[in-house]
């Protein structure tokens, strides 16, 4: 397998060497750099090499993949086949069996410390990771052995990065994600069920044409987009400012597009980009079309009550409970035994004053 | 005079008229602004969780929750302050100033005296005990209440403020930045957030209902010594 640069990618692709210099200028400008950036710009898309990435499929849905391909600024097409070099993809390759297998080993081995290693799904650990087999081995096993070799890992999706519906509560495989099992590599956590396809090829591109990994949040989310909540850049956050709420699916306030906090909007709780990159090419996204967002890119959201509580539940008292539930229990019982031990605190003072009274009397 | 018969024990004689001037004037405002600042937060706390029923009209014509919300801050700001300047009193003012900020633990008179007050609330000891400052039993609840309590709804409440505020402010710097991480995600610091604020609303009643039954039954005046700062023991 020989290594393509980006150059050799773009001439292949039609680019005349004249357009490749203006990319290049125009791309030193964009990042405001100085015009002798330019040249050096272009010499190292001359000759570096591709960074390879191997993609593995763990415990998941694929949604992840679905979403991906689904990306318009830059479409997945271009992502694929000109901008990064996807060499192993089960999923979206064409070779199977021994031959795909045989491909991990040999980029491992190339491009020792050289590629870089997107996941999807997690590992379960129980039975010995026997729950999710890959190439007739547990997943575990060729994650970790993979990683091993790796620059720096992706964790796609809220599988990857959390532990998503396979860890939710009581967790039977013990699904595990990949930053608690994995401890050496830079990890780049990109949640949502799925992420936003733009968001993952954003992430995956500037990896591969920066070199670097980008800006991360203290939990290891692109800052550029988990930065804010889905609340903060809402087109119905007038609405909240104003009280104005759906109070049921059916009501007038539904229809006009208020706030949809009282059903349980996890908006205000979410960091993710969807009220500003949107979805399907920017077309909408859950709260636009009616529905609260559900908190899918944050951690544990399968067991934080239901998506329709504002207020999260809290098992332990209860199926239908949650603080203000149990607070307002407490105050309750707190205030009825005030009432109670004043009753008796003032029968026992009267009490206690007729015996003084009878005993003065003596 | 026997009234200095312990720092943190019961006072053992004490001749009818005794008063001992105990809450500085520092003392007395911070515990009325703080009791106001918590009235105005819990309300506003749960009608931010459980909003009003919604407003008719356009949303530029209103601003309820908004207002609500602004309430709620400023409440917080003024609460925060106010136990600021509260920990500074504790460090100059006299000694029942300090009395909020420590547990006595190593103390057996005060444990006895803890389980004393125990029993007495139980109608098991007929005659109460009288103390200068806080009683062991009132002095467990305030340190729990308003001192772990009051900081960790500084600490919980400035991380969800700073969450809006957004990163680079000073509120996300120095809180949400790591409060949110600690508990994996904002929902359950909201959650966390609401149990103790139950919890000091739980300490109002009781606190409120002591103080008077104490002024009425331990024969000491409670009710007027935190507005005149004097308290006077009536026999």
């Amino acid at each position: 397998m020989s290594t393509e640069t980006f150059y050799e990618v773009m001439r292949r692709q039609g680019i005349s060497r004249r357009s490749f210099l203006k990319f290049c200028s125009l791309t030193a400008a964009s990042l405001g750099l100085a015009p002798t950036m330019a040249p050096r710009i272009a010499e190292a898309m001359e000759n570096k090499p591709r960074t390879p990435v191997i993609w593995l499929h763990g415990l998941e849905c694929t949604c992840c993949s679905e979403s991906f391909i689904r990306s318009a600024h830059p479409l997945a097409k271009d992502v694929v086949l000109s901008m990064l070099s996807l060499d192993y993809d089960d999923t979206l390759m064409a070779a199977a069996g021994h031959q795909a297998e045989a491909i991990i080993d040999q980029i491992r081995k190339k491009y020792k410390g050289n590629f870089i290693l997107a996941v999807e799904g997690n590992p379960p650990l129980n039975e010995d990771g026997m729950f999710c087999i890959h190439g007739g081995r547990p997943f575990i096993e060729v994650l970790k052995e993979t990683a091993a070799d790796a620059k720096a890992i992706i964790s796609w999706g809220s599988c990857a990065s959390w532990g998503c519906v396979q860890a939710a509560k009581p967790n039977p495989t013990r699904a595990t994600p990949v930053h608690k099992v994995i401890f050496d590599k830079p990890i780049i956590k990109v949640p949502g069920c799925p992420p936003i396809a733009e968001v993952m090829t954003a992430v995956i591109t500037y990896m591969l044409t920066f070199d670097r990994i980008p800006e991360l949040d203290r939990q290891g989310r692109p800052k550029m987009f988990y930065g804010q909540r889905i609340h903060d850049k809402c087109y119905r956050r007038p609405h909240f400012d104003a009280g104005q709420f759906v109070e049921n699916w059916d009501d007038e306030a539904a229809r006009k597009g208020y706030c949809l906090y009282k059903m349980g909007c996890k908006g205000p709780t979410t960091y993710n980009a969807c009220s500003t990159v949107r979805w399907n090419g920017g077309v909408s996204f859950p709260i636009q079309s009616g529905h609260g967002c559900i908190g899918c890119s944050e951690d544990g959201f399968w067991d934080k009550g239901g998506f329709y509580d504002r207020v999260t539940d809290i098992k332990q008292f209860g199926v239908e409970s949650n603080a203000d539930k149990i607070g307002a229990t407490v105050a309750g019982v707190a205030g009825a035994a005030v009432a109670a031990h004043a009753a008796v605190s003032a029968l026992s003072k009267a009490r206690s004053g007729e015996s003084d009274q009878s005993k003065g009397g003596k | 005079m026997s009234l200095k018969s312990h720092e943190d024990g019961p006072i053992d004689e004490v001749a009818a008229g005794t008063t001992v001037y105990v809450y500085e004037a520092p003392v007395r405002l911070w515990h009325w602004v703080n009791a106001l600042s918590i009235v105005v937060l819990a309300i506003t706390g749960y009608l931010i969780a459980s909003p009003l029923p919604t407003v008719p009209g356009e949303a530029n014509d209103h601003f309820l929750m908004g207002y609500i919300r602004f309430a709620h801050f400023a409440a917080a700001y003024i609460f925060a302050i106010g136990f600021l300047v509260r920990i500074y009193w504790a460090v100059v003012g006299n000694h029942h100033a300090r009395q909020l900020f420590y547990l006595p633990v190593t103390d057996k008179v005060w444990w006895e005296g803890l389980f004393r007050e125990i029993r007495w609330y139980m109608f098991i000891e007929k005659t109460p005990h009288k103390y200068i400052g806080h009683n062991p039993l009132g002095h467990f609840f305030m340190f729990f209440a308003i001192t772990v309590g009051g900081i960790f709804m500084l600490v919980t409440g400035f991380a969800l403020y700073g969450e809006g505020a957004q990163a680079g402010t000073w509120s996300h710097t120095l809180f949400s930045s790591w409060v949110i991480p600690l508990y994996g995600q904002s929902q359950d610091v909201h959650t966390w957030h609401h149990m103790v604020a139950w919890g000091i609303v739980v300490f109002m009643i009781l606190h409120v209902y002591t103080a008077i039954r104490e002024d009425i039954m331990s024969r000491q005046t409670m009710v007027s010594a935190i507005i005149s700062g004097h308290r006077t023991f009536r026999e």
